[in-house]
């Protein structure tokens, strides 16, 4: 392996390494356009160069491997002058939009201006005008004098989504980024090309103009959106209320997970936030009243839901109670929901699968079929009892009639469809629902219990791979709404069993000690990569 | 009249089929080595006879053959290179017209040198009629046995496609072309990988010059140490120069490699037009930088000329009387590469734009006197930086004209017009 020596550090690399990812691995940043670690090398930008001893030019570091002994530097005035002028071809041009562009902030003119440029502006000639503000598909605008030419957007469309609809055209200055004939820029991964875009020329259209960079905070989460459990990083405005309509969660960005995702997530899931702070928002506790849901408070709401309980339990004993939880919910809420009802209620109808009319598949890169983040862990925790098998009687259409369902997190009315989804709340007396959004399914519950999404809880999921990741809140419940683990907890505390947990750190304690699945894990363990359940069977598509 | 290694036989006519070329020998050296030498002989002929590449960099032939790897699981590509597009260069199409079975033939026996049996001729769009010659001949070559299976009972078999580029100048640097012939936009690829281990479709892939394949039939016929010896140490044989521009001759000789640039102009292309008094000379295409009347008596030969600042490059030599406004010249010359440039890195796209909106300016009399300074440091900036030296061909012009002929830029920015006489109003 060889050794190399950048800025008198010196690292031994696996052959192959090339001087960027050595740098890297030392924490010397050489800066980049071009470069993006999960596409091919281009070369182009000349953003890297650096000087290596014995060579008498300056070298591309993204595309020259280390050799034993080499020694390089990013700091001599040779290379220096040689990025600062770089940075000045790549500025003459520009529009210095800043005030009005979106990347401002997060923008690599911007930065390694400021670090490498400095320079002042000599240009006397007009700049070129270009085409400002297309839009290029569903969810992308282009701004292309803004566009430094890197070509990962391109190389992205065709290495990663497969999808070829931009290239670069023309040659020399006039050469500009533009949409194929007659194409879109419509894949479910186009999303992706605004991440990688080092500047302002690709913008996302459902961020655009909503919020500056500066005011977002980030936690690092899960996408919910299937059951890849892309790595994300949910970002929200917590300054700043009167941006964006109000809305807290402003974008969701990918994360780096090497054995999940990489670098990218889907369209879906990454648009598909909108419902966490949708005004169908369910924010406290409902009762139904006549034809109205009329708000309740908690300790109301968790008596009459007890008493309800109670009441079939004692009637038509457990066999009239069926629990349906929720491939939504995190390992934690499942594990909670499986105690109180399970263990401490012994009600064994409990299941979480709902058999969905809409039949979805998966494509042939991130997105699965099974569009909920935490089949694996609901199979773990709630099945492995086995047994009960709810799509019988949804399937059956029995006329046989129960006291009490209690369900999480499920639109039964969309799944199943209107008609099968009335008569199969028909067959029970009183419906409990639990959830974060109201939906036609809600409006029939007798009792609405407020949850929290995924984005405001901390917790798990576990992917098809049954690897379990943690989720982190990065913004507060809405309203009176609860994490459901914290929900059922009530519940408990209401029915005389005080759990007594004071976070889903302290669930999970509880859950690795009695889900053999789980056996061993912790979240120190899991940590912001993952890991996996040992010896699981991936759940099928 | 020298001793000649390309045109020995068309000096007067023209050897259009494949008979009229046998009667003077040709393919005997294709013979010789099919049925006599292993590829490495070949080889080691070129390398002893100082053979250089004649398509701008100079570049020994007998190395790069031997870098091709001898045994490769992928099948391994001749490419000709007969794009011919650097400015004031007019040699390639001189052999086709001419003499095409010596092309055709130095295809084949460097074909058989590398170890390849498929080679692509990649020709500039322009070149139309030149392009149908080849076609004809490569179908006469093929009737007569000196192409397809089985080459003169030897075993050997090559076959020989013809590809038409589309008009870019980029598409001559070798992996432009490369790109080009894989149907691409061509862009020059980042070596390494270098085309010898990994170029056409990812294979094994040696790309030559039509006048360095055609050199090497003579290199076989007659040896390398005769062809060395037709040159100047480490440069061996001699040269097609094509002469341009001002001068009563202009047109391609071929003179052997060393002869001084002063023999060129006033021997063989009869001196000054007008006899007007010489300002300048490009001695390699309008890529190299640029000579004054003092330098030329240079000895043409890679290693001298670059002594002196400047490259022999393709061998295209323009002649400048003192009736040329440099500065036109160089905003002529800087248009053509702001033209041609990819656009793919970022200091060759912006740069040769820039110079040539700031030349512009300069020869409207619209700039700054400080802004020679900032052309020479753009051009600074330009080059060793980039993928391929089409920026540094772009700017090493610009330095040199600036800082030969100052005089004349300055006069621009001053008096917003030329000081040649007649002086030209802008
Ligand atoms: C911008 C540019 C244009 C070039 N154009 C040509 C050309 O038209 N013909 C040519 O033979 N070589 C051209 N070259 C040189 C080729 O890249 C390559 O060096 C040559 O074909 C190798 O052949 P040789 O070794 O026989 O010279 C060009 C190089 C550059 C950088
Ligand atoms: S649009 Fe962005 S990613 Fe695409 S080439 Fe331009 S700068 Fe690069
Ligand atoms: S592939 Fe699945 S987990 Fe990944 S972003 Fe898309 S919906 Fe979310
Ligand atoms: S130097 Fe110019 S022509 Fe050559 S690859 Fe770079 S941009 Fe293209
Ligand atoms: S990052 Fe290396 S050339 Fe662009």
């Amino acid at each position: 392996m060889p050794t190399v020596t950048i800025n008198q550090k010196s690292l031994t690399v696996p052959e192959g390494t090339t001087i960027i990812q050595a740098a890297e691995q030392l924490n010397i940043e050489i800066p980049r356009y071009c470069y993006h670690p999960g596409l091919s090398i281009a070369g182009s930008c000349r953003m890297c160069l650096v000087e290596i001893e014995k060579m008498p030019k300056l070298q591309p570091a993204c595309n020259t491997r280390v050799t034993d002994g080499m020694v390089v530097t990013t700091q001599s005035p040779k290379v220096k002058e040689a990025v600062s002028g770089v940075l000045e071809f790549l500025l003459i041009n520009h529009p210095l939009d800043c005030p009005v562009c979106d990347q401002a902030g997060e923008c690599y003119l911007q930065e390694y201006y400021m670090k490498f440029g400095l320079h002042d502006s000599r240009m006397n000639e007009n700049k070129i005008k270009r085409h400002k503000a297309e839009v290029i598909g569903p969810h992308v605008i282009l701004d292309t004098e803004r566009c430094v030419l890197c070509s990962r957007c391109v190389r992205f469309v065709r290495e990663v989504s497969r999808s070829h609809e931009i290239g670069i055209f023309n040659r020399g200055g006039q050469s500009e980024i533009r949409l194929l004939p007659d194409q879109v820029l419509d894949n479910n991964y186009s999303g992706n090309v605004v991440d990688i875009c080092p500047v302002g020329a690709l913008t996302d259209r459902d961020f655009r103009f909503q919020c500056r960079v500066w005011y977002l905070s980030k936690a690092d989460s899960v996408c919910n959106g299937c059951s890849r459990g892309c790595n994300i990083t949910v970002e929200a405005n917590r300054q700043r209320a009167h941006h964006g309509e109000g809305r807290r969660v402003m974008r969701l960005k990918p994360r780096f997970n090497k054995e999940v995702n990489r670098w990218w997530i889907c369209d879906i899931g990454r648009y598909g936030y909108k419902f966490i702070d949708d005004p169908s928002r369910l924010i406290q506790p409902l009762e139904k009243q006549g034809d109205e849901l009329e708000p309740l408070d908690w300790s109301t709401a968790a008596e009459r839901a007890v008493g309800r309980i109670r009441e079939a339990k004692q009637r038509g004993g457990a066999g009239s109670i069926v629990i349906v939880a929720s491939p939504q919910l995190t390992n934690e809420d499942l594990f909670v929901t499986r105690k109180f009802f399970g263990v401490d209620l012994g009600i064994d109808q409990i299941d979480f699968r709902i058999p969905d009319k809409n039949t979805l598949s998966d494509d042939d890169f991130l997105l699965r079929a099974d569009r909920n983040p935490n089949t694996r862990g609901a199979e773990a925790i709630l099945l492995d009892g086995g047994g009960f098998d709810l799509q019988r009687i949804i399937e059956s259409a029995s006329t046989q009639s129960f006291g009490l369902l209690y369900l999480c997190e499920q639109d039964l009315v969309k799944k199943l469809g209107s008609e099968p989804a009335r008569r199969f709340l028909g067959q029970f007396d009183y419906v409990i629902y639990q959830g974060s959004n109201e939906n036609e399914t809600s409006g029939l519950a007798n009792l609405v219990l407020p949850a929290a999404t995924y984005a405001e809880v901390n917790g798990t999921f576990t992917n098809f791979e049954g690897r379990v990741q943690r989720i982190h809140a990065g913004i507060e419940p809405l309203g009176d709404s609860l994490p459901a683990w914290r929900v059922i907890c009530k519940l408990a505390q209401t029915a005389g069993f005080d759990y007594g947990y004071e976070s889903a750190a302290e669930v999970f304690v509880e859950l690795a000690q009695t889900v053999t699945e789980f056996e061993g894990l912790s979240y120190e363990k899991i940590g912001s990569e993952g890991m996996k359940l040992p010896e699981t069977q991936p759940v099928p598509a | 009249m020298p001793e000649l290694a390309l045109l020995t036989h068309v000096q007067h006519r023209n050897l259009m089929t494949v008979e009229e070329y046998r009667q003077t020998g040709g393919y005997e050296a294709l013979r010789k080595v099919l049925l006599e030498m292993k590829p490495d002989q070949v080889i080691e002929e070129v390398k002893k006879s100082g053979l250089r590449g004649r398509g701008g960099a100079g570049f020994p032939t007998g190395m790069k053959w031997s870098f091709i790897p001898k045994n490769s699981e992928k099948p391994k590509y001749m490419v000709v290179n007969s794009d011919e597009s650097e400015p004031g260069t007019c040699k390639d199409r001189v052999i086709i017209e001419k003499t095409p079975f010596l092309l055709l033939e130095g295809i084949a026996i460097s074909s058989y040198a590398v170890g390849s049996s498929t080679c692509y001729l990649y020709i500039r769009g322009e070149y139309y009629d030149q392009a149908m010659i080849l076609k004809q001949a490569i179908e006469d070559a093929y009737r007569h046995g000196f192409l397809g299976k089985n080459i003169l009972g030897s075993g050997y078999n090559l076959d020989v496609y013809l590809h038409r580029g589309a008009g870019a100048y980029i598409c001559g640097e070798e992996t432009g072309l490369l790109e080009s012939l894989e149907g691409k936009k061509g862009w020059p690829r980042l070596k390494p990988p270098f085309p010898a281990i990994s170029g056409l479709y990812g294979c094994p892939t040696c790309v030559n010059n039509v006048e360095t394949l055609a050199a090497v039939v003579s290199i076989i016929q007659n040896g390398g140490d005769w062809y060395a010896a037709l040159g100047t140490p480490k440069n061996g044989g001699t040269r097609l120069f094509c002469v341009s521009g001002h001068v009563k001759k202009p047109g391609t000789y071929e003179l052997p490699m060393g002869i001084p640039l002063r023999s060129i102009i006033y021997d063989y292309a009869g001196g000054m037009k007008d006899d007007r008094k010489l300002k300048a000379v490009i001695p390699g295409g309008s890529s190299v930088p640029i000579l004054t009347a003092d330098e030329i008596d240079v000895k043409m030969d890679f290693d001298s000329v670059a002594a002196i600042g400047s490259l022999l490059g393709s061998g295209g030599v323009v002649v400048i009387n003192e009736d040329t406004c440099m500065v036109k010249a160089l905003l002529r010359i800087a248009r053509f590469y702001a033209h041609e440039s990819c656009g793919q890195c970022t200091p060759c796209r912006e740069g040769t734009t820039w110079l040539k909106k700031t030349l512009q300016r300069v020869y409207e009399g619209d700039a700054r006197q400080a802004e020679l300074d900032q052309v020479l440091s753009i051009a600074f900036n330009m080059m060793g930086t980039t993928i391929c030296p089409l920026a540094d061909a772009a700017a090493m012009p610009v330095r040199s004209y600036i800082q030969k002929f100052r005089h004349e830029f300055e006069y621009h920015v001053q008096h917003k017009c030329c000081d040649v006489k007649p002086a030209v109003r802008i």
